[in-house]
């Protein structure tokens, strides 16, 4: 491969795994959260919230980029507090490149995680009271590992959907090599640079394959996790 | 130690009541389907609050409307055997047998797993998953698994109602075995006059409110 790919290739392979595997970390906790409240709650406003975590996948990316622009910009109500509390900026940095994928992925992580809290059978729980566990333990040993496949699910579709993060990343933090320029972005800018044909080619096929990559691992783990409980292959 | 217990609640339109004077052994809440008697063994176990009423087990009160006592359900220490087994699907039989016995603290556990395995014949079953039991074998493994858990009674809603005919005997034996052996009292649902029979020294109808 190291034939194959020159060493800006493998520096943008490695940067866009960065901040995919950052921007799914960072989301699942916010995903699951989001997720359960979804699945589980009932409050005022849940159709509400329902609207605003699904939004990144309906509105265009570049007015998702944008609305971060504002948020985490200078005079933004969260750029401001980083830049207070930390000093630091996120703009045109990878971390922003990671949070511009977080907040697109974030719909697709939740919908898989809901779906699979709401089929954990109630009665499970309330059995596992009865045995003596509080909540908070019931919680731990019999929600959250029934909800795995669904955790497991949704962070490889969020990982794939991170990998190819393109409108709302490039408005957000632009297009800076070595820090912002991930693959879609690199595919891209080869596109407009004259002779830059066979970079997007090898940068394409290595798309197709990540991608293709973690849609099959998830395949196999969800595969994995029903047949061992079923104690026979499916 | 008995169950004493009385409780309404309102459920949609009907009001479930049930009235259980201490007593020995096994008691045999009768009658037909949708009357709400699995919602007042939830109601004992402390998975559903009742309106109003008590419920005492052995003299400890778990729950008294009129004082404002409601003992939460992980505290009770109320083995509950459900109709359909419910063991844990992600937990083999071992680790569903110890989930409540590891819960709960070292005086009030009982019996041991040994003795539970010997007690219920479940021995060449510890690796295996729940969802490759038969019903039987689920049936008395979730029967373990609430003894494992220190309780000091059992509730019991129509254990025998999914089982075939031989699994039914050998369920119904354990229980029998249960009430003679280990004086543990339980409240026991059907709607089978033959079980009500069979099992029960007290049985209480319970019909539409």
């Amino acid at each position: 491969m190291s034939a194959i790919l020159s060493p800006d290739d493998w520096a943008i392979i490695g940067l866009s795994m960065k901040v995919s595997l950052a921007a799914v970390i960072a989301t699942l906790p916010f995903a699951f959260l989001f997720a359960w409240l979804l699945a589980r709650g009932r409050f005022p406003g849940k159709l509400l919230l329902d609207g605003l975590v699904h939004l990144p996948l309906v509105v265009p990316p570049v007015v998702v980029g944008w609305l971060l622009l504002l948020a985490f910009g200078p005079q933004g109500p969260v750029g401001g507090l980083l830049r207070d509390w930390f000093g630091v900026s996120v703009l045109f940095r990878w971390t922003g490149a990671a949070i511009a994928a977080g907040v697109m992925a974030l719909p697709l992580m939740v919908r898989a995680i809901r779906l699979s809290i709401e089929a954990i059978d109630h009665r499970l729980e309330a059995a596992a009271r009865t045995l003596g566990a509080n909540r908070w333990h019931v919680f731990l040993t019999v929600t959250l590992p029934l909800s795995l496949p669904g955790i497991v699910t949704g962070a490889v579709l969020g990982f794939a959907r991170s990998l190819g993060e393109f409108g709302a990343t490039i408005t957000f933090v632009s297009n800076i090599p070595g820090e912002t320029r991930t693959l879609p972005i690199a595919i891209y800018s080869a596109l407009q640079t004259p002779g830059g044909d066979s970079a997007v080619f090898r940068l394409a096929v290595i798309s197709v394959l990540l991608s293709l990559a973690a849609l099959v691992a998830s395949e196999a783990m969800a595969r994995r996790a029903l047949t061992g409980r079923s104690g026979h292959v499916l | 130690m008995s169950f004493d217990v009385q409780v309404t609640r309102r459920i949609g339109g009907t009001t479930v009541s049930a009235l259980i004077p201490p007593a020995d052994g096994v008691t045999v809440l009768f009658g037909p389907s949708g009357v709400g008697k699995t919602s007042i063994l939830n109601m004992v176990a402390g998975i559903l609050r009742p309106d109003s009423g008590h419920i005492r087990i052995g003299g400890e009160t778990m729950f008294d409307a009129a004082a404002g006592t409601d003992l939460p359900a992980h505290k009770r220490r109320i083995g509950y055997v459900f109709q359909d087994g419910r063991l844990f699907p992600h937990r083999r039989v071992r680790g569903n047998l110890l989930y409540g016995y590891k819960l709960a603290e070292a005086r009030d556990r009982w019996i041991s797993l040994e003795e539970t395995i010997s007690f219920l014949g479940i021995g060449g079953l510890l690796d295996r998953w729940p969802a490759s039991l038969s019903g039987g074998e689920a049936q008395r493994v979730a029967i373990g698994r609430a003894l494992l858990s220190g309780a000091r009674a059992l509730l019991m809603d129509e254990p025998l109602t999914s089982l075939d005919r031989p699994r039914r005997e050998e369920v119904m034996t354990v229980i029998e075995r249960i009430r003679d052996e280990l004086h543990l009292p339980i409240l026991y649902v059907t709607h089978d006059p033959a079980e009500a029979e069979r099992l029960g020294a007290q049985r209480i109808e319970i019909a539409h409110g």
